[in-house]
C-alpha cells in the first residue's frame, strides 16, 4: 500500500486500453448489491444467517425426514415390582370368644387398660371380670367362674374345612407358649411342632403364627400354602422366596423389611408394557424420549416449525397494521396523526405477557381446543405489537415527507396512495426489515415463555417452550438433560440468528457506516 | 417547560383512562370461573344458601352485577382512592398484598439495574472505540447472546450448575430453611444468597440492550465533526474519548436510563416465578393464572402507569439534559 503507483506500473500497460471514465474500469453496484456486500462482510451477520438456515432446514425439512410422527408414542417392557402382600407381626391382642359367650369391644378396651396396669380384674356395668394369665401373652377373661374369652397375640389359623373349639384353641396356645409338643383337649390328642403346626391323628388342622399376611390388592386371596411359605421365609430372614402357585409353577417374590413401619412387603416383579418415558438417547431415539414417550428429536423439529410459524405470522400481522396506520399518521399529519398516535400510546401501555397469561388462564377454564388457542395467541400477540412498528414508520415518514423528492412527486400530480406506497414506504423498508427481524426473535421468546408457563402452545402440539416446560419437575431438570437442553439451544440459536442478521442488516443498510 | 410537563401529564392521564377502560372491558368479558367455583363451593356447605343466591351475592360483592360502564366507574372511583378491592387469591385487599411484596422486587430490580449500568456502559464505550476489532465482535456477540437468551432457559441452566451441581445456592425461595433461627446479619446474608441467581439472571438477560445502545450512540458521536476537530487539534485520544465523546453520549444514555427507572417497580415476572421470589411479579403471576380479576386489574393498571411514567420521564429528561432541544 505504501507506494501503489510504482507497483501498478507494469500492470498499467494492460489496463491502458480503458480510458479514465470508462465504465469497465469502475464496477457499478446497485444499492441492493452494496447492501448485500456490506452484509456479507459482517462475520456475525453471516454466522447468524447460517444459523437461521440450519434451524429452518432442521424444522421444516427435518420433520419430513424423521421416521416418527409428532405425537407418536413409544412403548417398552419394563420390570416393575408390584406389591403382592404385606406382612406384619401381630402386636395387638386378638380375642376369641368362648362358645356361646360374648365379649364386646368395650370389654376389650377395659381389659387392655387393666392388663396394662397389671390389675387382676376390671369392672363394667357392676360386673367384675377376672383376668387370668395363662401364658406369656395369653390371658383368659372370666366372670363368676365362666370363661368368656381368651386374649392372645399369637394367632391360630385354621385349615380349610376344619374347626377348632375354644377349648382346643386355649390348650393349643398354652402349649405353644410353654414350648410343649403335645396337648389334649376335648378328648382328642394333638401334636404341636416347632413351627406351630397343630396336628390331630397325623393331619394338620391349624397352625399358630404371629405373622399376619394380607394381600395388597382388594379381593385377592392368598392361599394357605403361599402364606405359610412367606411366613416361613420371613422367620428365616430370607430376602426372597419362591412359591409354587396354584398351577404348580414357581413364582419369585422379593421380601423387603421396613423397620420404621415394622412391616415386610412381599413384591412380585412383573413385566409391564409402558410408555417409554425419558428413555436415554439411543440409536432409535437420538435425543431420547420425553415424558409421554415421544421421540424428542422429532418433537424438536415440529416444535421449531410451530415456533417459527407463530413468530412469522405475529410479525406479519404487526408489520401490516403498523405500516398502514403509521403510514397514514405520518403522511396526513394533524388530527389523523394525533388520533392514531394516541391509539398507539394506549396499546403501548397494555403489557402483552401478563395479558396473555390472563387470557391463557381463561382459555384453560373454557377448555379451548389447542389449535384455536394457537390462533388466538398469534392474533393477540400481533395485535399488541403493531404500535412500535407504527411509531417507527410514522417517524420515518415525517422526516421523508419534507424531502425534495416528495415535493417533486407531489408536483408531478401523483395521487396520495401512490405517493405513500410507491415513494414513501419503500424508503422505510430498510428500517422496517431490521425491526421485523429483531422482533421475530423477541416474539419467538415471548411465545416460548408463554408455552413454558403452560399458557401458550399446548399439548399435543410441540413448541420449544412447552418442551422445556418439563424442567418444572426438579427431577427432570437434574437427571434428564436431553429433555430440555436441546430445546433451549434450538431456541437460543434461532433467536440469536435473527438478532445477528438484524444487527448485520442495520449496519448494511446504513450508508454512513464505514467499510 | 412547566406548561409542557403539565400538558404531558394531562395527556398521560387521558391515556391511562382509556387503557384502564379497555382492560376492565377485557376482564369483564372473561368467564368468571372463579366466582362460579367459589359459589359452587360455598353452596355445598351444610345448610348453605343455593348456588344462585351465592352467585348473586358474590357478584354483588365484586361489583360484577352492574353493567360494563357503571361497573367501570365504580372500579375507577375505588381505584382513585387507592381501593382496588380484595384479591380473590390472597383474600386480602390488593393494596395490602402489593405493599407486602413490592419491597423485594424493588431491591432486586435496583441491584440488577446498578449492575447493568456498571457493566454495560464501559463495555459499550470500549466496543465503540475499537469498532470492528476482535473485542468489539466479542462484546457485540455477548450482548446479542444475552438478548437472545430466553430467561427461563438461562435461569434453569444457572440453577442446574450452581444449585444442583455446585450446591452454592438454593433452588427456590427467598429465605433458607433455617432462616428463623438466624440473627439479623445472618438473615440479611441468607436473603442475599438467595437473590444472587435471580439478579444474575436479570442482569445477563437484560444487560445487552443497554450495551448495544451505548455502543451505537458512542459510534454516532465518534463520527461527528467536533470529534474530528478535537483530534485535529492534537488532543490525546484519551481526552477525545472520555471528555468530548463520552459527555455527548451521556445525553441519550441518561434519557434511556432515567426512562427505565419506573420499570424497577414492575418486578421481573418470569425470574421471580422461576426462583419463587415473593415479589410483585410472582404474586401477580399466581393471581393471573387463576383469573384473580381484582389483582390482575391492579397489576395491569400499575404496569400501564409505569410505562406512561417512564415515557414521560425520558421525554422530560431529554429536554432537560440536552440544551439544544427546544420544546414546542
Amino acid at each position: 500500500m505504501s507506494d501503489p503507483m510504482k507497483n501498478d506500473k507494469d500492470k498499467n500497460s494492460a489496463d491502458n486500453a480503458y480510458s479514465l471514465n470508462d465504465d469497465r474500469r469502475v464496477k457499478v453496484l446497485s444499492p441492493g448489491a452494496l447492501v448485500a456486500r456490506r452484509f456479507f462482510r459482517n462475520r456475525l451477520a453471516v454466522l447468524g444467517l447460517t444459523m437461521l438456515v440450519v434451524m429452518f432446514i432442521f424444522s421444516f425439512v427435518g420433520g419430513l425426514l424423521s421416521p416418527y410422527g409428532q405425537d407418536e408414542q413409544f412403548y417398552t417392557y419394563t420390570n416393575m415390582q408390584k406389591d403382592y402382600a404385606g406382612v406384619v407381626e401381630n402386636e395387638d391382642f386378638r380375642y376369641t370368644e368362648a362358645d356361646g359367650q360374648e365379649f364386646s369391644s368395650i370389654l376389650e378396651a377395659k381389659f387392655l387398660l387393666a392388663q396394662g396396669k397389671g390389675d387382676p380384674s376390671f369392672e363394667n356395668k357392676d360386673v367384675t371380670y377376672d383376668i387370668t394369665q395363662e401364658g406369656d401373652e395369653l390371658y383368659t377373661i372370666s366372670t363368676g367362674g365362666t370363661v368368656l374369652a381368651l386374649a392372645s397375640k399369637d394367632i391360630i389359623n385354621v385349615e380349610d374345612g376344619q374347626t377348632l373349639s375354644f377349648n382346643t384353641r386355649l390348650a393349643a396356645l398354652k402349649a405353644y407358649g410353654a414350648g410343649e409338643t403335645s396337648f389334649s383337649a376335648d378328648g382328642t390328642d394333638y401334636t404341636l411342632d416347632e413351627e406351630g403346626n397343630i396336628a390331630a391323628n397325623g393331619t394338620t388342622v391349624a397352625y399358630i403364627s404371629r405373622l399376619v399376611v394380607s394381600p395388597v390388592e382388594n379381593g385377592a386371596v392368598i392361599s394357605r400354602e403361599v402364606r405359610e411359605q412367606i411366613a416361613m421365609a420371613i422367620e428365616e430372614d430370607q430376602e426372597s422366596v419362591t412359591v409354587t402357585d396354584a398351577n404348580g409353577e414357581p413364582v419369585d417374590y422379593k421380601i423387603t423389611y421396613d423397620p420404621s413401619k415394622k412391616t415386610w412387603s412381599v413384591s412380585q416383579s412383573t413385566e409391564t408394557y409402558v410408555y417409554d418415558r425419558y428413555a436415554a438417547p439411543s440409536k432409535s431415539h437420538w435425543l431420547g424420549t420425553d415424558t409421554n414417550g415421544m421421540d424428542m428429536l422429532t418433537r424438536l423439529m415440529y416444535g421449531g416449525r410451530i415456533s417459527l410459524v407463530i413468530g412469522f405470522i405475529v410479525v406479519i400481522i404487526a408489520a401490516v397494521l403498523g405500516v398502514i396506520l403509521g403510514g397514514i399518521a405520518g403522511y396526513f399529519g394533524r388530527w389523523v396523526d394525533n388520533l392514531i398516535m394516541r391509539i398507539v400510546d394506549i396499546f403501548y401501555c397494555i403489557p402483552s405477557l401478563p395479558l396473555m397469561l390472563i387470557l391463557g388462564a381463561a382459555m384453560d377454564a373454557l377448555q379451548i381446543d389447542p389449535m384455536i388457542r394457537m390462533l388466538y395467541l398469534m392474533l393477540v400477540l400481533g395485535f399488541l405489537s403493531w404500535p412500535s412498528i407504527a411509531r417507527l414508520v410514522r417517524g420515518q415518514i415525517l422526516s421523508l415527507r419534507e424531502q425534495e423528492f416528495m415535493t417533486a412527486a407531489e408536483a408531478c400530480g401523483i395521487r396520495a396512495s401512490r405517493r405513500i406506497f410507491k415513494h414513501l414506504i419503500p424508503n422505510v423498508i430498510p428500517q422496517l426489515i431490521v425491526t421485523c427481524t429483531m422482533s421475530l426473535g423477541s416474539t419467538i421468546i415471548t411465545e416460548a415463555t408463554l408455552s413454558f408457563l403452560g399458557m401458550g402452545v399446548k399439548f399435543p402440539f410441540a413448541s420449544w417452550g412447552n418442551i422445556i416446560n418439563d424442567v418444572n419437575n426438579a427431577y427432570v431438570m437434574t437427571n434428564y438433560w436431553f429433555i430440555w437442553i436441546p430445546a433451549g439451544i434450538c431456541l437460543l440459536i434461532t433467536v440469536l440468528g435473527f438478532n445477528f442478521v438484524g444487527d448485520g442488516l442495520r449496519d448494511a443498510f446504513d450508508p454512513k457506516m464505514k467499510r | 417547560m412547566k406548561k409542557y410537563i403539565f400538558k404531558r401529564i394531562l395527556m398521560s392521564i387521558g391515556i391511562l383512562f382509556c387503557v384502564t377502560f379497555i382492560l376492565y372491558a377485557l376482564m369483564r368479558s372473561l368467564p368468571g370461573s372463579f366466582v362460579e367455583t367459589q359459589a359452587m363451593t360455598l353452596s355445598q356447605g351444610a345448610g348453605a344458601k343455593s348456588y344462585d343466591e351465592w352467585l348473586a351475592q358474590l357478584n354483588a360483592t365484586y361489583g360484577m352485577d352492574k353493567s360494563l360502564i357503571p361497573g367501570f366507574f365504580t372500579w375507577l372511583s375505588g381505584a382513585i382512592q387507592g381501593n382496588f378491592g380484595d384479591s380473590w387469591k390472597y383474600a386480602v385487599p390488593v393494596i395490602d398484598k402489593f405493599k407486602e411484596v413490592i419491597g423485594v422486587s424493588v431491591v432486586m430490580g435496583g441491584i440488577a439495574f446498578v449492575l447493568q449500568i456498571i457493566i454495560a456502559v464501559p463495555l459499550g464505550i470500549i466496543a465503540a472505540t475499537k469498532q470492528y476489532s476482535r473485542l468489539d465482535y466479542g462484546i457485540t456477540a455477548g450482548a446479542l447472546i444475552g438478548i437472545s437468551l430466553p430467561t427461563f432457559f438461562f435461569a434453569t441452566i444457572l440453577k442446574l450448575i450452581f444449585s444442583v451441581h455446585l450446591g452454592w445456592f438454593d433452588l427456590y425461595g427467598l429465605v433458607g430453611r433455617d432462616y428463623a433461627q438466624l440473627d439479623a446479619f445472618g438473615k440479611f446474608l441468607d436473603m442475599g444468597n438467595h437473590l444472587v441467581l435471580p439478579i444474575a439472571t436479570i442482569v445477563i438477560v437484560s444487560v445487552g440492550s443497554l450495551m448495544r445502545y451505548t455502543r451505537t450512540n458512542m459510534l454516532e458521536v465518534l463520527n461527528a465533526d467536533y470529534i474530528r476537530t478535537a483530534r485535529a487539534k492534537g488532543l490525546s485520544e484519551h481526552r477525545v474519548i472520555y471528555h468530548h465523546a463520552f459527555r455527548n453520549t451521556l445525553i441519550p444514555l441518561v434519557t434511556i436510563i432515567g426512562g427505565s427507572l419506573p420499570g424497577l417497580f414492575s418486578g421481573a415476572l418470569i425470574t421471580e416465578t422461576l426462583f419463587s421470589i415473593p415479589g410483585i411479579g410472582w404474586t401477580s403471576y399466581q393471581a393471573m393464572i387463576i383469573g384473580d380479576i381484582p389483582f390482575s386489574m391492579f397489576y395491569l393498571t400499575f404496569i400501564a402507569i409505569l410505562t406512561l411514567a417512564s415515557n414521560l420521564l425520558s421525554d422530560i429528561l431529554y429536554a432537560v439534559v440536552d440544551p439544544r432541544v427546544r420544546i414546542a
